[in-house]
């Protein structure tokens, strides 16, 4: 499709023989939010990292834009990043620590607008800094100084600088306090309403992307096993890992809903069951499942899951 | 904080104020906190990140840094435990009173296996043998639910995931049958799919041993699953004391209201904003003038900017510290 | 180093007594190097044959030597071309190491094998040979006292940055940086090498000390500092020989040169203290 500004196509990352990511191809429109929903270890972060190229990828194909980024030279996808940028997880992490907010935010102009002069980049952080909720004194500030909440904030206005065109947001929120996560998913929204950015945000909290995505793809052990409109994954998932992963969700009161995952837990390392790699936590398994990886494939409008028994299984 | 189960209290600390000395300034981290936990209770401890949760407990623990400056009462067993001296604190420490830590992977040695250091507790505090406290080890991680028991006692912390640890390090703290069991944050560091497990975890350890818990977290909806009884903190104070359920369904204080409507709830979120509490919680070195949640309180007057509203029992349990109460 | 961190680290150093002291010493010594031939009446080469070997006393302040040079001066000349040995090297090997070991271990894989190997290679040398070796072919020339340091002062710091700088790159920062669109040059100047910059500091004020004592070797060995110049070395030699008959000719140059290299170890330890963030009172 010709609005869709990310395609990838069959991405693989090994590191060794573990395969942090199998068999990996999704699509992203222009202003589109696409949530990708996980537990640790499913590949999440390794997606988001292979996509900036921050790690190399071993097989596949990432298009952005028309530009293939996994091949380019490196002046193109220096180029390339001016729109494409991430938010860590953890806020403090990513500031450099000998430098004071000021010259973090002024970097991205520096490398991408050199000719702007020291009072028009001045502005341009300030009004920056007031944007994301915070006041033009953070400019001296050093991020040891600074919140958790506060030193998000900054890393979402350094890349918000440039008004890229898509922001990958690599748990945002989950080392900061459910009170203040509120406060930074609200702002992501507001900023997306402004500059129309995409955004793929990356998440094990169920609740949050719910708030947040137009499309949900969940993964594990580094495969998609299912993707569907926002809607439709929450009101009516497919396939029993998202369905046990729902379920495992502790309701307002702390309580887990239902029996969910409590077969097992991720396996680690190169572990990895032959076959369909959910199948030895999965209660529908049957023997075809060891045999064979299923392939993402479309069950109706919206949804595709990746399970041999998609045609059989009905859920009430 | 009721009166009535003082005598049965487990732990129970008095105007218990910390303050640390810091650039020859002195920084006030809890102030006046009168909390009690009864025999078999879980008191759930609530409050974001700087309210002074985990330093109330690091206190009652002796576990705070030397320009650490407390004063009050923390009675154990009703027995005073505050300023005494190292040797006499280690026997009350670990043996009868445990605590685990937030991120796991910091608090286990990585350079020893995991049945050496469970083993290690029982041989330094209970006097056992190596064998049978390797024995007992492999009980414990049976009981916390650990997958393949045996093997696990040969490996290493950093080959097991994050929930995995934290059950080892629930295990390593029952291995003595504490009387308390202090939870700080044990579920911040997991995915929110693990720590409904480690909440059942605590639930059912509790229900066979009677041990009193409490459970420290910035999510409400963390503690709400577990605690007969909710403490919510606001800078280094406590705020509103109540039965959970209770304060569940209708909190007092607007700051308990409103972390209640911040519990993440995948079934009532929808594409929008999210519930959240605007502004932050005050610095370590801002003065106390009147209450400090008025910046960010939606029914503040000038009489809660002026005045510091102190903690009063509204019956039935519920102790609040609010001019208006909701 | 912004002023805030800069302010701060001041601060952190006057709270810390032995710190501060050697400081001051420091501060002391420098000023009596750089002054004290000023205030006195004699000058260094000054021969006075009316008073060879004399005492320490009214006149001469520190005694003479065997040619009846004034003592106090040629200390503090003497101490004067040990500092500036020791200084001037101490920043080449600094700079030279710092950028050195901040590429190899930004850049890794191959240029950090190729580039580490030479460090080796460098590291390796018996170091003395290799200044004789220098003596033989150019003459004794203070240029080979330079360059014998030169060449080797730097290969330490290069391993202590590169060090340094491989945990570094893993932090999210740089990957932060990086998906900035930085260039490796900014990366490693703007990124890394302040990052390292605490440690490498201190690690200097500790490598002073350490090339000053090397060319005290060198000159105390007779193949560094020429006559009739005088660094804390040769004077040292010089003392040697009349350790008995005329102690003071071995002590005044020898005390100074130990408290020197005191105060720059102690200080370089305080350094690194109120250098560190972590590190609280």
């Amino acid at each position: 499709m010709s609005s869709s500004l990310l395609e990838v196509r069959n991405l693989a990352v090994h590191f060794g023989t573990v395969a942090a990511l199998e068999d990996v191809s999704f699509e992203l429109g222009s202003g589109e939010t696409l949530g990708l929903v996980g537990e640790s270890g499913s590949g999440k972060s390794t997606l988001a990292r292979a996509i900036l190229r921050l790690i190399p990828a071993t097989r596949g194909s990432i298009t952005w834009r028309g530009v293939e980024l996994l091949t380019c030279d490196a002046a193109s996808l220096r180029r390339q990043r001016r729109d494409l940028q991430i938010v860590f997880q953890d806020p403090l992490a990513s500031l450099d620590p000998r430098m004071p907010v000021g010259e973090t935010l002024a970097e991205p102009l520096e490398i991408f607008e050199p000719e702007l002069g020291a009072p028009e980049r001045l502005g341009r952080i300030k009004h920056m800094l007031e944007r994301v909720g915070l006041g033009a004194a953070a400019i001296d500030r050093y991020p040891h100084e600074l919140s958790g909440g506060q030193c998000q904030r900054i890393a979402i206005a350094r890349a918000m600088m440039l008004r890229p065109r898509l922001l990958i947001c690599d748990e945002p929120v989950s080392s900061l306090d459910v009170s203040i996560q509120g406060q930074i998913v609200n702002l992501l929204l507001d900023l997306q309403h402004e500059f129309g950015t995409a955004m793929l945000f990356i998440s094990h909290n169920l609740a949050i992307v719910r708030h947040l995505a137009h499309r949900v793809m969940v993964i594990y052990l580094g495969r998609l096993v299912e993707v569907a409109s926002c809607e439709r994954l929450f009101s009516a998932p497919r396939h029993p890992y998202t369905r046990a992963l729902l379920a495992a969700l502790p309701d307002p009161t702390g309580r887990a809903r239902g029996a969910g995952l409590t077969r097992g837990e991720l396996p680690r390392g190169a572990a990895v069951p032959s076959g369909c790699a959910f199948r030895d936590r999965c209660p529908y398994a049957q023997e075809l499942c060891a045999r064979t990886i299923p392939r993402l494939e479309p069950v109706g409008a919206a949804q595709a899951i990746a399970c041999h028994r998609r045609g059989e299984l009905v859920y009430s | 904080m009721s009166r009535a189960s003082e005598s049965a209290a487990v732990l129970a600390t008095e105007a218990l104020h910390v303050a640390f000395l810091r650039s020859g300034r002195t920084i006030a981290a809890v102030r006046e906190v009168s909390l009690a936990v009864g025999s078999g209770e879980c008191v759930g401890i609530v409050g974001e990140s700087g309210a002074g949760k985990t330093q109330l407990f690091m206190a009652t623990m002796g576990l705070l840094p030397k320009n650490a400056r407390v004063s009050g009462s923390v009675r154990f067993e009703d027995r005073e435990i505050l300023g005494l001296s190292r040797d006499a604190l280690n026997r009350v420490r670990g043996a009868k009173l445990a605590m685990i830590f937030q991120d796991p992977m910091v608090s286990l040695a990585p350079h020893l296996s995991i049945g050496v250091q469970l083993a290690e507790v029982l041989v330094c505090h209970r006097d056992a043998s190596w064998r049978d406290a390797e024995r007992a080890a492999l009980g414990i991680l049976e009981r916390v639910g650990l997958s393949e028991p045996k093997r696990r006692l040969r490996q290493y912390p950093h080959e097991l995931s994050g929930g995995m640890r934290q059950r080892v390090m629930i295990g390593m703290s029952l291995l003595c049958e504490p009387l308390l069991l202090i939870a700080d944050e044990p579920t911040s560091a997991l995915d929110v799919t693990v720590q409904a497990q480690i909440i059942d975890l605590l639930r059912s350890l509790r229900g066979e041993s009677g041990m009193a818990i409490a459970l420290i977290s910035h999510d409400l909806g963390v503690v709400a699953g577990l605690a007969d009884r909710i403490v919510v903190m606001y800078a280094g104070r406590i705020v509103e004391s109540a039965p959970a359920g209770g304060l569940l369904r209708h909190a007092r204080h607007p700051y308990s209201a409103l972390l209640v409507r911040c519990i993440p709830d995948v079934h009532r979120a929808r594409l929008g904003p999210m519930p959240y509490i605007p502004g932050q919680t005050p610095g370590p070195d801002e003065v106390e003038i009147g209450c400090a949640f008025a910046p960010r309180c939606p029914h503040a007057t000038d009489r809660c900017r002026a005045e510091r509203p102190r903690l009063e029992d509204l019956g039935g349990e519920v102790h609040v510290a609010c001019h208006y109460p909701l | 180093m912004k002023s805030a961190l800069a302010s701060e680290t001041w601060r952190r150093l006057r709270a810390n007594p032995a710190a501060f002291t050697a400081l001051v010493v420091l501060a002391a010594l420098l000023g009596m190097a750089l002054i004290g031939p000023w205030i006195s009446p004699y000058r260094a080469e000054a021969l006075d044959w009316s008073q060879v070997a004399a005492n320490p006393g009214a006149g001469h302040w520190f005694g003479t030597d065997r040619l009846g040079r004034d003592l106090f001066v040629r200390t503090l000349e003497g101490a004067r071309v040990s500092m500036t040995v020791g200084l001037i090297a101490g920043s080449v090997s600094f700079s030279v190491g710092l950028c050195y070991g901040a590429v190899a271990g930004y850049i890794g894989g191959r240029t950090d094998e190729v580039m580490m190997r030479l460090v080796e290679i460098l590291g390796g040398l018996p170091l003395i040979f290799f200044v004789i070796f220098l003596t033989v072919v150019f003459g004794r020339n203070e240029l080979v006292l330079f360059v014998s340091i030169g060449a080797v002062g730097w290969l330490t710091m290069a391993r202590i940055v590169r060090g340094q700088t491989l945990s570094i790159r893993r932090q999210e920062f740089i990957e932060a940086a990086v998906a900035s669109g930085a260039g490796t040059a900014r990366i490693i100047f703007r990124h890394v090498v302040p990052n390292v910059l605490g440690l490498v500091i201190v690690y200097a004020t500790l490598t002073v000390p350490q090339i000053m004592l090397f060319e005290s070797f060198l000159s105390f060995l007779g193949l560094g500092i020429q006559e009739p110049r005088a660094s804390l070395g040769t004077l040292i030699a010089e003392g040697v020989g009349e350790m008995e008959a005329a102690p003071w000719m071995l002590l005044a140059p020898g005390v100074f040169l130990t408290l020197l290299l005191m105060s720059l170890n102690v200080f370089g330890d305080g350094l690194r203290d109120a250098l560190d963030p972590k590190e609280h009172r």
